[in-house]
This record gives structure tokens, C-alpha cells and sequence, in this order.
């Protein structure tokens, strides 16, 4: 089986103009790749560019070199040199993204948060939410909240939103960014499923993740970032 | 949907080495992009670097100095904006365009009622029958949050957010395929704007609609746009994806820009 998601040589770093020009070498050197069903850990303590890989992963940060390839409409699109409308099919159709925070539009409903990403690739709107509405309920997230905006909910229960907009579509590839990091014993458990289920549903993962519980439960193998790290 | 993808496919406006010069200032220098079919297009940068001289010239109100813009009439034939005739002209503009003006006093008639400056563009395209024109302007206000019940009251009676609004209703009654905003929130509070932002958002995707967005505001970009162009002096000094160009600004200004927002 063709790997999902295929890294060669990337390398990132920031050049800081505001602070004199100072470069700030991130990650070189990195090559991993992730087959369908596999959830692959990023391992390395904080500062070692792991979410910075996410990033690279997901075409939100711009490499300065080597190849992001990922497995889209049936064959291997290198993401580091993709044009953008590229990268957007790439994310409406292949690769998810749960970050840490929540980025919520003000005024938008939970509800519809979450049942978005169904509507743009053009599942009728009341089956979004009856989908949206499922995936909330999994995750603790009660009824009379769906109507409000999470913007005034707690850490916790924006997380959650953020896991249920995340976990709702089909795509094969799905990135993780510590989703577990402030959620109690019960719903770490209820997130854990979720992404067994979508193993058994083939889809390849990367996450980020602190809690060594989680990890033992969720990972198939671990990349050591520290391993990447590039040299001043 | 594959019928969408194909025409997606093709570029709708294609602005080459664009340049507009005053004597001996130059307000764009050699501007080149390619827009397509529902895609947003934010350009951001200071007061003064040439976003709105850009935003007139692709939008045919100002003729460039040298270079061209073309644009994908509804024929599919890809045409220079300089070789249309008049009639082809008013078509864009009445029809297949829309341009929201910062100041909605421009883009609105402020004398007449709500109701007419919305059917207005309909008649303008042969819309004849009374009763359907009402009742298109009175499904657009109420598409754009205005109670139906102001329907015969005139802008002028109406709060600044109200008139955005009606503005864009204005607008899209026509169904355009390309909408011009300069500055759309621009003199709006912010509580307003976050509304409008909203509406906006949502019809730009349902409508599949085509923009070009200027504003200074990067949240705006973030929230409306899916591409971005920097400008600074009259050229574009980076340009990609919204989120790439905000969260990994590789040009000084660019750095300057996104460093500038005070978190709230």
C-alpha cells in the first residue's frame, strides 16, 4: 500500500527581519512517512519543531526545502511546491487539522462550527448538523450548547468543539495538535476512540501528544523529533 | 460539482504587468495574478501603497499606464478590459460585477427607498414586473439581516452597519460572478463589523462568488480571503495562501504588518 503521506529532506526555518535578521534554523533533514491506518507520534520536548512539522505538513508554514508529499485524488502532490488553490483542495478533500486552539468566526453557532467542514464538500446542511450533533453528544458537549458560539466556552469544551469540527469529515489524512492536552480522564478516553476508529477507517494520522497514557494507547510507531534539529 | 471544477479551472480575471503611473510617481509598478472562479483575493497594506489604484484599474474604472487586465466573459472567452465596447462594459458593471464602496453614500442612492435601490439593478437588466422586483429586493434584505419592514425607508434613515449591508445586497441581487470590496468594514464598530464579516463570509460561499478585498485590517483577510498580495510602495512585495502569508510572513514589511496587531 502507497504511503499517505511521504516526507523527504524538509527543512524550515524563520529569518526574523523586525530583530536584525536573525535566522532561527528550525528542523532539516526530515523524513518520516505515514501509510493509511498508522497514527505516527512526534516525540521531542517543547521548542523542538514539532507543531512547526504539522505545519509544514498541513502547508501553513512554507518549507525552505525538500518534498511534503501527500497522497491526493489518487496520486502523490508535493505540498512544499504546490500553488494555493492546490494546497486548498489538498485541505478540503485530503488533510484535516486539529489544532490547539480553536479559531472560531464570532457569532457562529457550535453547531455549525463543527458541521462546516460536511457543507463546503456539499453534504446537505440538516445532515451536517444531525452528524455535528452526534459527534458533539460523543463528546460531552451538552445539547443546550450547540445553539451558542464557543467563543465563552471553557478551554476544555473548546477543545472539544475543535476535535468534533476535526473528526467529522473523511479524510484520509488527519493531523493532531496535543488534542487531548486539557481534557479530563473521560473524554481523553472518548478521544482515544475516536481515533481508533479512524485507523480502522484507514486514515492516516500525525499527532502531537504529551500525556505518555495517550501516546502508549494511540501509537503505532514514534518519530523523534530532537533528531531533526537543525544546527545554528 | 465536476461541471464546477471544470469551469474553476479556468482563470475568471487575469491582470498582467499591471503599472499606473501620476507624472513621475508611480502608484502600482508591474502587477501580475491570476483570480479564479470563487476564489478570495485579499490585498493588504498600508495607506498609501497602491491597493486602491490596483483595485480601479482591475475593476476598469482607471486605465493603466502599461499592461492589462482581462476578464472571462460569460461566453468563456477570456477578453482585454481596454477592447470591450459600451455595451459589454455596462454589462460588467451592472450585471456580472458588483463594488462595495467604503462609504456605502457611494455605492447607494441615499433619497430613495431601500426597496428601489435594490430593484434598481434588477430593471437595469430588463427586470420589468413590479411585483417579482419587489419581492427579489425583499428576500435580499432579508438574506442580508434588514427587516423587510424598512423596505420603504431610505438609506439615509438607516444605521452605518445597515447600509453595508444593503450596500451588498445592492449588489448581488444581479448575482455577479466578481465582487469588488474596498474596505468593506472600513468606519464600521467592531461589533458591527464582526456581523457583517459573518454575512459576507457566508454568501461569498454559497454564492461561489469571486473577490477582490481591499483592507488594511489583516483580520479581514484572515476571516474573508483565501489568497493574499502584500503591497507596499505600489508593488506587491509577497503573496500566498491567507494563513501561510499571516503565519509565516517572509518579507520585513510583512513581519511588521502581522507583528503590528495588538492581540485583543
Amino acid at each position: 500500500m502507497p504511503a499517505m503521506i511521504e516526507i523527504a529532506n524538509a527543512e524550515k526555518s524563520f529569518t526574523m527581519h523586525l530583530q536584525g535578521g536573525v535566522k532561527l534554523p528550525v528542523v532539516r533533514g526530515v523524513n518520516f512517512a505515514v501509510n493509511a491506518g498508522e497514527c505516527v507520534v512526534l516525540s521531542g520536548p517543547s521548542g523542538a519543531g514539532k507543531s512547526s512539522i504539522l505545519k509544514m505538513i498541513f502547508g501553513n508554514y512554507r518549507c525552505d526545502g525538500g518534498r511534503i508529499g501527500i497522497r491526493h485524488d489518487g496520486a502523490l502532490l508535493d505540498l512544499a511546491k504546490a500553488e494555493p488553490r492546490d494546497v486548498l483542495r489538498v485541505r478540503r478533500d485530503t488533510i484535516g487539522y486539529v489544532s490547539q486552539f480553536l479559531r472560531a468566526v464570532p457569532r457562529v453557532p457550535t453547531l455549525d462550527v463543527v458541521a462546516e467542514p460536511l457543507i463546503v464538500t456539499g453534504t446537505p446542511r440538516e445532515r451536517a448538523r444531525e452528524q455535528a450533533g452526534k459527534l458533539l453528544r460523543v463528546l460531552n458537549i451538552p445539547e443546550r450548547l450547540w445553539t451558542l458560539p464557543p467563543s465563552t466556552f471553557s478551554g476544555g469544551e473548546q477543545q472539544r468543539v475543535n476535535i468534533a469540527r476535526g473528526f467529522i469529515s473523511d479524510h484520509p489524512i488527519l493531523l493532531l495538535d496535543e488534542p487531548t492536552a486539557s481534557l479530563d480522564a473521560g473524554n481523553r478516553e472518548v478521544v482515544v476512540g475516536l481515533i481508533d476508529g479512524k485507523k480502522r477507517a484507514g486514515v492516516a494520522m500525525v499527532a502531537i501528544v504529551h500525556d505518555d497514557e495517550v501516546r502508549r494507547l494511540i501509537a503505532d510507531s514514534v518519530v523523534d523529533v530532537t533528531s531533526f534539529a537543525a544546527a545554528a | 460539482m465536476a461541471e464546477a471544477q471544470d469551469a474553476g479551472d479556468q482563470p475568471l480575471l487575469v491582470a498582467e504587468n499591471l503599472s499606473k503611473n501620476y507624472g513621475r510617481l508611480a502608484a502600482c509598478r508591474d502587477i501580475s495574478f491570476t483570480l479564479y472562479p470563487a476564489e478570495v483575493l485579499a490585498i493588504v497594506g498600508e495607506s498609501g501603497s497602491g491597493k486602491t489604484t490596483l483595485l480601479q484599474m482591475l475593476s476598469a474604472q482607471l486605465a493603466p499606464t502599461s499592461g492589462r487586465v482581462s476578464y472571462r466573459m460569460r461566453d468563456g472567452v477570456l477578453r482585454d478590459l481596454n477592447s470591450l465596447g459600451e455595451a459589454e462594459r455596462r454589462f460588467l458593471f451592472r450585471t456580472d460585477w458588483g463594488y462595495v464602496h467604503q462609504d456605502p453614500a457611494q455605492g447607494l442612492r441615499m433619497a430613495v427607498s431601500a426597496g428601489a435601490n435594490v430593484g434598481e439593478r434588477l430593471m437595469a437588466v430588463g427586470w420589468n414586473h413590479y411585483g417579482r422586483i419587489r419581492d427579489a429586493a425583499s428576500s435580499w434584505l432579508e438574506r442580508v439581516e434588514i427587516d423587510t419592514g424598512r423596505i420603504d425607508d431610505a438609506p439615509r434613515t438607516y444605521s452605518g452597519g445597515m447600509r453595508q449591508r444593503l450596500q451588498i445586497a445592492r449588489n448581488l441581487v444581479t448575482e455577479p460572478r466578481l465582487v469588488f470590496m474596498d474596505e468593506p468594514t472600513g468606519g464600521l464598530d467592531v461589533s458591527v463589523q464582526a456581523r457583517l464579516l459573518d454575512l459576507m463570509r457566508n454568501l461569498v460561499s454559497e454564492l461561489g462568488l469571486a473577490a477582490i478585498v481591499v483592507t488594511h485590517d489583516l483580520a479581514v483577510a484572515r476571516l474573508l480571503s483565501h489568497r493574499v498580495m502584500v503591497m507596499k510602495g505600489g508593488q506587491v512585495i509577497e503573496t500566498g495562501l491567507t494563513d501561510q502569508v499571516l503565519d509565516d510572513p517572509h518579507e520585513p514589511y510583512t513581519q511588521l504588518l502581522v507583528s503590528s496587531i495588538l492581540p485583543p
